[in-house]
């Protein structure tokens, strides 16, 4: 798999779970079946009705976007995993970057906290992503997954009884 | 948690808005889509493909059974959760004799072990049935020696012959029931099994349904052999929970009696009585839980059987070895 390749939903992952990330890539699913992950949806579905919904660049997947003032937006429900949120936003930014759209900057929002929280995309993240993308690839080449990481968050996650089972 | 719906009294069900809508001659039934696991249709009903769109689209299995209360066939919403990682190594354990086998004995092995629990239950409770026992236990301990899933299924079939002569001591009335005949069943007991089994069959295959597994490629019986394959292979395991337990329940407390059947010439079905009255029963032992062991919450007994699935993908991609679920109460 290329670097550009990925989802923001794949890069996301590796900074939860690099085996959720390993399941979800072989299509190994269960975010339909999880009440949380439903009513993130919901939550996404029913914030910022007037704003322009979700736009499919690639492989990637905006929320919205605020033309004007060229951010790109991404809905969250709680801040519990806010590093692979704010990865997310930047490999957003990062791909739209290597596709020459530049002056761009990420925004996370939290509805149901009323908060937001600015993202935006240094020469350091640059070089980080190479790292990140090798890390990757390392992970999603193994023949079979990753062991189980038991976090707290392992109870709420989708996958949890498929994991602990 | 979703929940099935059955429908006995016939009727007309539709799309009203996004709810489902069940009209019948009386009165009108809305039930929102949202609280709706699966849907099974006994009498005659009507519906249409925008209802059956709408379903589809909720993710939502009808199962469908005729006027004797047979199985006839389910409508399946356009699968969702393909992984054709999972399906190529399913494959694998099949097309490989070796994997195949060792899926197919757990498979037996816990079915064994089920039943064995459910004879024990009633050895305790006095019941004359001392022989079936030790020779079920003979045979299971043969099991892992069959060299292929035909021997395998033979000694399935020894281990269900002695579990059915023990039926007789179990059910305190006097049901002359010699063994089990199918298509059609010819006496009251064999209405019944076959109706629980084939309650037992839908709820497998719903459970399969939203897994990553294909449900044709099964590993204890043949693939594509007339129906959904690894549906009766996981149904092995969850007979003896779900159904055969309820039967005997059922009888030893007159809850359901030959007057529930309809007796013909040369076969025998559950009548509408008797259908509610053991669907009331096995729909509350599907949501009845139990604390799981490894999970450590609680969990329905419906919920067991996609733990299975789980765990068999699990087995499929190569990271734990599966073993089915055994009854430890």
């Amino acid at each position: 798999m290329k670097a550009l390749d990925y989802t923001g939903t794949q890069v996301n992952y590796f900074f939860v779970c690099r085996r959720k990330l390993w399941l979800f890539t072989r299509d190994i699913r269960f975010e339909n079946e999880n009440e949380y992950v439903q009513l993130g949806r919901l939550i996404d579905e029913y914030s910022y009705p007037r704003k322009k919904k979700q736009i499919e660049i690639g492989k990637i997947k905006i929320d919205f976007l605020d033309n004007k003032q060229g951010i790109i937006h991404e809905v969250k429900k709680s801040r519990k995993i806010e590093k692979a949120h704010i990865w997310q936003v930047k490999y957003y930014l990062y791909w739209l970057k290597s596709h020459d759209i530049e002056h761009i900057t990420g925004e996370i929002d939290y509805p149901k906290l009323k908060k937001k929280e600015a993202i935006s995309l240094t020469e350091e993240d640059i070089k980080a992503f190479e790292d990140i993308f090798a890390q990757m690839k390392t992970v999603l080449d193994k023949a079979i997954p990753p062991e189980i990481i038991n976090k707290p968050f392992c109870k709420k996650c989708a996958y949890f009884e498929f994991c602990y089972v | 948690m979703k929940q099935p719906l059955y429908l006995f009294t016939n009727s007309t069900v539709k799309r009203k808005d996004n709810t489902l809508r069940i009209e019948t001659s009386e009165n009108k039934i809305d039930r929102p889509i949202e609280t709706l696991s699966e849907i099974y249709l006994f009498g005659e009903h009507s519906l249409n493909t925008k209802l059956l769109n709408f379903l589809s689209q909720n993710k939502i299995p009808v199962h469908i059974f005729n006027y004797y209360g047979f199985y006839s066939g389910t409508f399946f919403p356009r699968e969702v959760y393909l992984s054709g990682h999972v399906t190529v190594q399913q494959a694998a354990h099949y097309l490989d004799p070796e994997k195949r086998i060792t899926i197919a004995h757990k498979f037996i092995d816990a079915a064994a072990s089920n039943i064995l629990s459910n004879l024990g239950y009633y050895k305790n409770r006095g019941r004359e049935i001392e022989k079936q026992i030790s020779r079920i236990k003979t045979i299971k301990k043969q099991l892992a020696l069959a060299p292929g899933p035909m021997e395998l299924m033979g000694l399935e079939g020894n281990i269900r012959d002695l579990y059915y002569s023990a039926f007789n001591s179990i059910i305190k009335q006097n049901y002359d029931f010699e063994k089990r005949v199918y298509h059609p069943s010819d006496n009251f007991m064999n209405a019944i099994i076959s109706f629980g089994n084939s309650l037992v069959y839908t709820t497998v295959l719903s459970e399969i349904y939203r897994t990553q597994l294909d449900p044709t490629i099964s590993f204890l019986h043949e693939p594509g052999y007339r129906r959904y394959s690894l549906a009766l292979d996981l149904a092995e395991i969850f007979k003896p929970i779900l159904a055969d337990r309820l039967i005997f329940t059922m009888l030893n407390k007159g809850e359901l009696s030959e007057k529930d059947a309809d007796q013909k010439l040369n076969h025998c079905y559950l009548k509408d009585t008797g259908r509610k009255k053991f669907l009331r029963k096995y729909d509350k032992r599907l949501r009845k839980t139990i604390k799981h062991k490894t999970l450590n919450k609680q969990v329905s007994y419906k919920r067991l059987i996609r733990l299975d699935c789980y765990k068999l993908v699990k087995h499929i991609i190569g990271e734990a070895k599966y073993s089915g679920f055994k009854m430890w109460w």
